[in-house]
Order: structure tokens, then sequence, then C-alpha cells
């Protein structure tokens, strides 16, 4: 059988650094946001996570466009990790207890997916999967069986991943476009490339 | 496309360690919730509903060891284990787990115990689980706020149509956990009494813990199947902790899902909705059922018995529609008095007997994420 869906394009970064510093990305990511010379004022109250996922589409949007009904097909290995811990550290001591509303919000992994949902008016399928690795067959099927079953007919599907020593980002547009042939080897080796 | 059913289901609730104890305390109008006063979970006290630990480690302490579990875990693993024990013929081979939660051992962030730092990762809670029971194949975990439950049923079934699998074992489960109790009542969205759904006097949620399970098949012989019609998740793209005051993603989750099911919203003997009592989301339920012409179906919300159960609540709600639907039964939607929306719904003001065939299940949560799911009662 042919293959009718293509990965289209896709954005790919990364970060590893030698000790948790989450305020060296936080101030690295703002120097991203600026490069994309975008006004969103709404970036700046964004966790780690959702800014990822906002510079993420942002680079991936120079390149393709994406249909209302594209579906969000997220993964990563620590959830809402980082941003749990921040909200931890609002409760953890009895006589500094000051739990904000802002941060709480961010402590789920999908956040990052409304955000996005919300910038690029998405009206469309979620779903966010945790794993301790990407997996490329897990995506690759149930995107194709989003598409298949037209419920959508384009998704982002991949990795978006953030720890306190780094991120790492993977996200493919997946549409009837393009010339590589949306296969779990493709989008694999994409992934690792 | 592969016909998918949901063929046996088990709750551990704080009503009761069997889908059938559980159903029977609905029938009888027993709320989970009381007054809570503990300085591990909070420096006020509040209401909720949370499972006897006891109980718990008792019953788990027949089937494993207590000490390398983590209380979640453990009651994760007794709903399965008891689902099991009624389905011994499950061939682990092409069974695929997949894991709902939202916050999984987030508890162990305060304190580890013996467990180790990674035990906090949604992946390592559901590796626990497939080695307790042994299973064969990688588990899925999904979390998506508080659609994951349902959600995750959405995803077995896509996973058995594409043929890798015939089974699926579909757990959910969160804690009332220190943790999310301190950020819901950060956002002020704490009932101090039993939350009232839908009613004039609502006025937030109660936060709940369970676990839940279902066994899905592509053949059933079971008498009391439920089969999947349809399901669709669909974004509101308007705000991450507010519902869309139109119901925007609501209305388009059970558009499409009627679409899969190819059913006309007329057929639709029920609904299970969300209803978590908070103003906007009650509110934003009304109009979207409104604009679906599903106004005037029975629906109730089961808030006011469990709590809010994260990503337990939309698979608990669905294993109760089930016994609704092959019961033949309407529980009533405990918490209502007077109607506090401003599109009037057929709340189920008193449980009763009444032919059902296909059912209506929706959720909606965080992140502004809405998910609808069909059931139609196999017929036998």
């Amino acid at each position: 059988m042919k293959n009718k869906y293509f990965i289209t394009d896709f954005v790919k970064f990364s970060k590893q650094l030698k000790t948790a510093d989450v305020d060296a990305i936080q101030t690295e990511l703002k120097e991203e946001y600026k490069a994309l010379a975008v006004q969103y004022p709404k970036f700046h109250k964004m966790d780690l996570l959702s800014k990822l996922g906002f510079i993420a589409t942002e680079l991936l949007q120079k390149k393709v466009n994406f249909p209302s009904d594209t579906a969000l097909i997220f993964q990563n290995n620590a959830s809402s990790l980082v941003t749990d811990i921040q909200h931890q550290k609002s409760i953890q001591e009895k006589d500094a207890y000051f739990p904000s509303p802002s941060i709480f919000v961010y402590t789920l992994p999908n956040i990052v997916m409304g955000e996005i949902a919300i910038r690029h008016q998405l009206q469309s399928e979620n779903t966010f999967f945790i794993s301790e690795n990407f997996q490329a067959d897990l995506i690759k099927n149930y995107t194709q069986s989003l598409l298949d079953t037209k419920k959508a007919s384009a998704s982002i599907s991949g990795w978006i991943d953030l720890n306190t020593e780094g991120y790492n980002v993977f996200l493919a547009f997946i549409s009837e476009k393009g010339t590589l042939p949306f296969t779990t080897e493709n989008l694999q080796h994409k992934f690792t490339a | 496309m592969d016909e998918v059913f949901i063929t046996d289901d088990q709750i551990i609730s704080p009503l009761g360690f069997s889908s059938e104890e559980n159903v029977k305390n609905l029938r009888n109008e027993v709320s989970g919730i009381q007054e809570i006063s503990d300085p591990d979970l909070a420096p006020f006290s509040f209401f909720g509903a949370k499972i006897n630990r006891e109980n718990v480690a008792e019953e788990f302490n027949a089937i494993g060891p207590l000490s390398k579990y983590t209380y979640l875990e453990q009651l994760m693993i007794l709903a399965i284990d008891k689902l099991l024990k009624k389905n011994t013929e499950t061939d682990f081979s092409n069974t695929l787990l997949v894991v709902s939660t939202t916050k999984g051992n987030i508890d162990l962030l305060k304190s580890l115990g013996d467990f180790p730092e990674k035990r906090v990762k949604l992946y390592e809670l559901a590796r626990a689980i497939q080695h307790f029971f042994q299973f064969k194949n990688e588990p899925l975990v999904v979390s998506n706020a508080c659609v994951s439950g349902a959600l995750a049923v959405g995803v077995a079934k896509k996973m058995l149509q594409q043929k890798k699998y015939k089974n699926a074992i579909v757990v959910a489960g969160d804690l009332l956990s220190e943790f999310v109790l301190s950020g819901f009542n950060s956002f002020q969205a704490l009932d101090d009494k039993i939350c009232k759904p839908y009613s004039k006097n609502r006025n937030g949620i109660n936060l709940g813990e369970a676990a839940a399970a279902v066994l899905i098949k592509k053949q059933s012989t079971k008498k009391n199947a439920i089969k999947i019609l349809g399901e669709a998740s669909v974004n509101d793209a308007n705000h991450i902790s507010g519902p869309s005051r139109t119901g925007e993603g609501l209305v388009k989750s059970v558009e499409k899902a009627l679409l899969e099911a190819k059913i006309s919203s007329e057929k639709i003997d029920f609904i299970s909705a969300h209803g978590t009592a908070t103003l906007f989301n009650d509110e934003m339920e009304a109009i979207a059922f409104h604009r679906l012409g599903l106004s005037r179906k029975p629906l109730h919300s089961l808030k006011a018995y469990y709590g809010h159960t994260l990503g337990a609540s939309a698979l608990l709600e669905t294993i109760i529609t089930k016994h609704s639907l092959t019961q033949n039964e309407l529980y009533k939607s405990l918490g209502f008095s007077e109607n506090g929306v401003s599109k009037a719904l057929n709340i189920i003001e008193n449980p009763k007997k009444q032919d059902l065939q296909i059912a209506l299940k929706t959720a909606s949560g965080f992140g502004g994420c809405n998910y609808a799911i069909i059931f139609e009662k196999k017929s036998v």
C-alpha cells in the first residue's frame, strides 16, 4: 500500500547542561523568544515546558501552515516535573506555605498543548503520553489512526522533554504533503539523527 | 474497523473495593466525601473523599509486598488484580496495559521514604504495575489532565483496532494529595461542604482519590459488555485554566464522537457529564449540551459521591455508565437542588429504572481539553 502521509517537516533542538540549572534554561529560552521576533506577551507567563512548545511550533510554522484541525500528539519522560518541583517548594515548609495558581496550572504536561492550541487556534485532538524514551512506534500508530479516521487532517507529533538539566524537543508535522513517508523508521531516524 | 468492547471493570474508591459495592452505594445515595482535618494533607480542614488506608494495606498484603509499592500503585494493582481474577483466561502476550494518571506518585516529591527518586516518574509507576503482573508488553501512560481516564479508553480502542493487541487493560488512578489540594485551594476552587454540581449554590469542587480498571476486548462473550461506538477530543483553544464560555471544544468533541458512532444526538439515552461544580465548568457544559440539542437527556455528575478524582474520574464514571446501561438504571446526580445554569438540564434528581441503550460520557480539563465517548449496550 502506498503511504498516504508524510513527515512534511520537523523541528529539533536540545540542550544538556552539566548540572541542574533551571535559571540558565529560563534565560536561554528568553533569548530564543527574542530571536523569533514575535509579539506574544503571554510567553513570559508560561512555564518552561510551554515555552519550549511555543518556540518549537513558532519555528515549525515558518515552514508549514497548520490547519485548524491539526492534532497535537506529544510524549515525554518527565511530565511536568520541573514545575511540579517548583509547586512542591511552595508548600514544603509549613511556615512558608504559599502555593500559587499561576504555577499550579502548569503542573500538568498537556498544558503546553493548550498553549499551542491557543496560539495557533487549533481546535483539535490532544493526547499526551509519558514514557522513558521516545516511542516512535506508538506516536506513528496513534497519529496514523487519527488521520485515517479523519479526526485530524494533519498532526504535530513528537517528543518534548524537559528536566532541570536540559531539554530535548522533536516535533514533526505530519500531513498528506511531502516526500518523506510517515513511517516508524523515518520518525525514529529523524528523532535520532 | 474492528468493534471494541469494555467487557469488565473494577473500582477501588471510598465507596467500596468492587464495582458492585460502588454501584450499591450510588443506589443508596451514599457520598464518600467527608470533612477531613489532616495536617499532612493541608493546613486547613476540607471536604474530600479519601480511601481508608488500613483497608488498602490489609487487602494488598494478601497479594503482594506492601513496602515495594507506593500507595497509588497499591490501589491500581488492587483494581487490576480483582479484574484479572474474574478474567483468568486473559492472555498477557497480546494484552496492552494503558495507565491513566495526572500526578501519579507525586506524594514522593515531599518524602521519598525507601523509594528511589525516579519513582516519581509516571512511566516508573506503570513499570511497577507491569512487573507486578508480569505483563509482557511495554505499558502506555496517558497524562492529559481531567480527561485522561476516558481518553485512555479511546487510546486502547485505537491500539486494538491497529491489530497488534487483542486485549487492553486500562487502569486509572490519582491520590488526594497535599500537592493537588494546595493547588486547587490556591485557585479558591474548593467547596467548603460537599459539592453541588449544576446547582444555584454551587461553589467549587471537592477532591477525591480512586483507582479504576477496565478490560477492553475486540470480541465480547460477556453478557454485561458495552461497545465503544465513537470518541473524540477537541481542545477549546481558548484558555488554559478555564473552559470556553461557548462550550466550543466540548460541542465539537461530542459532534465528532457522534460522527464516528454514526448516530444522531437523539439516540443518546443519558449523559454522564463532568460536572465538577465550579461556576464556569457546569455553565459551559449546560451551554454545550443545549447547543447539541441534548438538554433534555437525563444527566448526572458523580462528583458529589467521589469528589474529583482527576486522572481516575473519567474512567470511574465510564464504569458507572456501563453499569447504568447494563442495569437499566439511572443514578441520582447527588448534591443538586435548584437549577444554577443558564440553559436548564434534565438533571437526574432521583434514581430510577429506565430502558437504556446508548450513553454519552464527557469530560473537560485544564489545558482546554475536552473529551466525549459514546457507548452502546451489547445486545444479548
